[in-house]
Parts: structure tokens; sequence; C-alpha cells
């Protein structure tokens, strides 16, 4: 965007709301609410202490291995679907129901089931995570170019080859699009989870820092899990932009 | 049909001389209630270029698609070199009509392609691949992506691709249609060369009458729904001219004009 005439750079209108949190802070409007600048002190303070650092190494843990598994099954989950008929009517119905269910309500379930621990977070997040990855992964693969399957064939393919070297690639932008999401929703299922144990990682720390009525804090762990987050985000976008070209037409 | 003014072979019944390389017997093949294919009996001789020419919707690609193997026939039998077509096989290689590259592989990955599909290792492909890649004309562009050629330069990967596996026999699905006009003369002039120097048999779908002429021993003449053959023409004397006065050749200009006398009715 251009405003008077000076180029400017791409989020600048954070700056503006970063000032409207200060200003509101600064009224004391609500205790709710410090002003931004003191949340960014406290951020530093908080990012030092080794309670924010076991709660970040305990969330970075369940996430990671949370999106793992649901990309290592998402992935050839939704290729399958996407090439096979028979399981893609199996399953679809399935994967649709648990796209849009509330999850959270599945999570007490889950902690009956695997107990108070890592596990249950993991698979949350995997649960979170899993079902858009299925269904990008099904979309790009059934909009491949027909042309180059007949290719594949043609020249006397094995279905893994097939598999290996055209259709992975073929729909890797689509995929990437799905994992993008999948990450996005993974980093809600880890918190979620976390907070309906209340007794590990960032959940953990949100539920003292709430209780406590320590505001600064509880808005320093929020300010740093977002940015985390849209980091993550960015980068898989940028990887996705990278690789459009693989889905091209000819 | 108009008489010729000049002698080429128009009897379809009179005996072929030549060593058949391909052939379909009674061919049929259904979509459904569609019949694209109606009990379609052709042969294809060795070592030369026979073109499938017809109006769209005649199934020229539909037959190409079943020599291929890539589609099975309702009714009918194809054979390559005597042995009935189950699939696809080593023996045939396929250029299609939108270059059909992976758009994350390197030219001279694409070529080695069909190549790498067999399992023959990387070094011993990629000197495959260089010397068809040369042969085509992309010498330089090794290390290329589709996205940075243009659609001539493409087809010629592909075509290097589909030389590159050294079959007997070429299906070719309109290669040139997707080009511009000076690149497919171009390419037609290649061609022929092509047929001369290589011990191939091709086999070339188009729907250009100008084309099929130029570059056939052969021509088939599909009329459609449902499809069967109508008419085979054998250009006699073209061969033996250079590729540049074949155009002003007389019977180039006949047979053009008698092919679109059979065929304008079919187009509305």
């Amino acid at each position: 965007m251009k405003l008077f005439g000076i180029r400017l750079p791409g989020m600048s209108s954070l700056i503006i709301w970063g000032l409207v949190w200060e200003i509101i802070g600064r009224m004391e409007v609500s205790f709710f609410v410090p002003p931004l600048s003191a949340v960014i002190t406290t951020l530093f303070e908080v990012i030092g202490s080794p309670a924010f650092q076991k709660a970040l190494y305990e969330t970075a843990y369940a996430f990671c291995a949370g999106v793992f598994f649901a990309i290592a099954i998402g992935i050839p989950t939704g290729i399958l679907m996407g090439k096979n008929r028979l399981i893609d009517e199996l399953l679809l119905p399935w994967v649709n129901i648990f796209l849009s269910a509330p999850l959270t309500a599945l999570v007490p379930v889950l902690l009956v089931l695997f107990g108070f621990g890592m596990k249950s977070i993991i698979i949350t997040a995997t649960l979170f995570a899993i079902w858009i990855i299925i269904l990008n992964a099904r979309a790009g693969v059934m909009q491949i170019n027909r042309s180059l399957l007949e290719m594949a064939q043609s020249f006397g393919a094995t279905p893994w080859a097939a598999f290996s070297k055209v259709y992975f690639w073929a729909a890797l932008p689509e995929i990437l699009g799905g994992v993008r999401i999948g990450v996005i929703r993974a980093v809600k299922g880890v918190i979620i989870g976390q907070l309906l144990i209340s007794i590990v990682g960032f959940g953990a720390l949100f539920e003292l820092y709430a209780n406590n009525f320590l505001m600064e804090h509880f808005w320093a762990v929020v300010v740093v899990l977002f940015a985390l987050a849209f980091s993550i985000s960015e980068l898989l976008a940028y990887l996705e932009r990278r690789v459009s070209y693989y889905a091209a037409k000819r | 049909m108009a008489m010729p003014q000049t002698n080429h072979a128009m009897d379809q019944s009179s005996p072929v001389t030549q060593d058949i390389a391909v052939s379909a017997h009674n061919v049929s093949k259904n979509y459904g209630p569609v019949e694209a294919l109606k009990d379609l009996t052709l042969e294809f001789p060795r070592g030369q270029l026979t073109s499938l020419l017809g109006p769209s919707g005649c199934g020229k690609t539909t037959l190409l698609k079943i020599i291929a193997g890539l589609l099975e026939p309702t009714a009918g039998e194809v054979q390559v070199d005597g042995k009935a077509v189950t699939g696809p096989g080593p023996d045939r290689a396929f250029v299609f009509q939108d270059f059909a590259l992976l758009p994350w592989a390197s030219v001279i990955r694409n070529v080695a392609f069909g190549l790498e599909l067999r399992g023959i290792a990387k070094t011993e492909r990629e000197d495959i691949a260089e010397k068809y890649i040369k042969d085509v004309g992309l010498s330089g562009f090794e290390k290329s992506f589709p996205h940075e050629l243009s659609g001539g330069m493409r087809q010629r990967v592909g075509l290097a691709r589909a030389l590159s596996v050294d079959a007997d026999v070429l299906l070719m699905d309109e290669p040139f249609s997707a080009v511009d006009e000076q690149t497919r003369r171009k390419f037609q002039e290649d061609l022929l060369a092509l047929v001369a120097n290589e011990n191939k048999t091709f086999i070339f779908v188009t729907h250009s009458i100008e084309e099929a002429v130029y570059v056939s021993d052969q021509i088939a003449i599909l009329l459609p729904r449902p499809s069967r053959v109508s008419d085979i023409i054998r250009p006699t004397g073209l061969r033996e001219k250079d590729s540049h006065s074949i155009r002003r050749d007389p019977e180039y200009l006949d047979i053009v004009d008698e092919i679109w006398d059979s065929l304008r009715t079919y187009v509305e």
C-alpha cells in the first residue's frame, strides 16, 4: 500500500493497532488490558524465565509430534482417497465430519483414553491438524493434469513410482496449502489440550498468570504464541508459492 | 468422391506389400451408449508415418490411446509386431498434445524420465538424454525447467523423451497443435528428417489436412459417428521431393483438395 507517495512495508497497519492498544492501556479502561509497552517489557522478562522455556519446550515438542503424525498419516491417506474411489467413499464422510466437528469436546474423552499427559496433547494436535491435510492432498491429487498420469502410465510406471515421482509432486502445492492450515490448527490443538489438562506447557502458564491476574505476563505469552504461529504459517505460505508452478497445466 | 488427377494408390483393398508394424483389427470402443469407434481395421507399415486425419470427435485420439495401451477397446484387438496389446509397453512411446512434462523437473530429467521409470542408472540415462536433447536442438537447456521454455521447445522435450526410450513405434497425438504456426512448420520439416533417419513407425494424429499430406507416407481418413476408416491415401511422389518444394507440388495440392472434398460435408 502507498500513503502520501511513500511505499509502506507489509503489515504496517500493525503499528496503528499497536498504538490503539497502547492508548487504551494507558487510559486504564480495564485491568485486563495493560499498555503494550508494559507487555513488551514483561515479554523479555518472561522469555528469559525457566518456566517459560520449559513451557516452550513442552509445547514445541507436542506441536512438532502432532504435526508430524498429521502429515505422515494425512498426506498418504489423502492421496489414496484421491486415487481410489472405494477408499474415498469409505473415508470422505468421516473426514468431513471431523473437519467441522467441535473437536474441543472430544479432548476430555482423549484424556480418559490416553491419560493426563503428553500423549493426549499430541493426539489432540494431530486431530486438529489432520483432516484439512487429508482433504487438500485429496483435492490436489484429483486435479492433476490427466496427461501427466497417462505419461507415467505409457512409460510403464509402477504404482509406487507413479505415486512418488508424479502424484506427490503434482499435488504438492495443494498439499502444502493443507499443511499450512493444518499447522495453524495444530497450534490451537496443542494449546487447547494443554489448557484442558492445565498442568503442562503454555496451558499451565496461562492458567497460572490468569488466576493471579498477571495480565502483562498473560499477554506476553499470547503475543509470543501468536508470533510463532504466524511465522510458521508465513514460512509455509512462502514454500507454497515457491512450488505453485508444479501444478502448471503444461 | 472426386477422381484424383494424380496416380497415387487409392484402392483400400489393394494388398499392402510392406512389413506391417502395427495393426488394428475390428476395433470398437464405446463410452456408455456412445460409439466412439466401430469395427475399425487399419494397418500401419513399418518405418513409415501414418496419419490419422479427421474432423474432431472422429475418435482418432481414442484409436491412438488404444494402440498405446492407455485405453482398452470394447471389442477387437491391436497388434504390435504380431503381439496383442494388453497395456503400455516399451515398444511404444507417446508424444502428448499438451507435452505432459514434469513442471518440477529439469529438461534433462524430463527427457530421461522414461528411462528413469525403467530403472536405468542415472549416469547412463543422462548420457542417453543428452544425446537426444542435442538431436532435437535443445543443447544448453539441459538445466532449464519447462516453464522457462516456449511451447515449441517444450514439445521438443516431449519428443526427445519419446525418442530416448528407443521404442519401435512413436505415437503422436496432435503434437504440433499447441505451438505457433512458424514453429509448427519447422517441426514438420524436422519430422520428415526424423522419419527418414530413424527406423521407426510413426502414428500421427492431426486435424490439419495440409500437415497430414505434408508429413505422411499414408493418410487414414476417419469419419465420425461412429468412427470408421473412410479412405486410405498414399502419396507416392512426395517423399523424394525436398521439404521446401512439397507444398508447391501438384500432387500435394491435389490430395489436399481431394481430402477437403471428402471431409467438408462433416464440418458444421
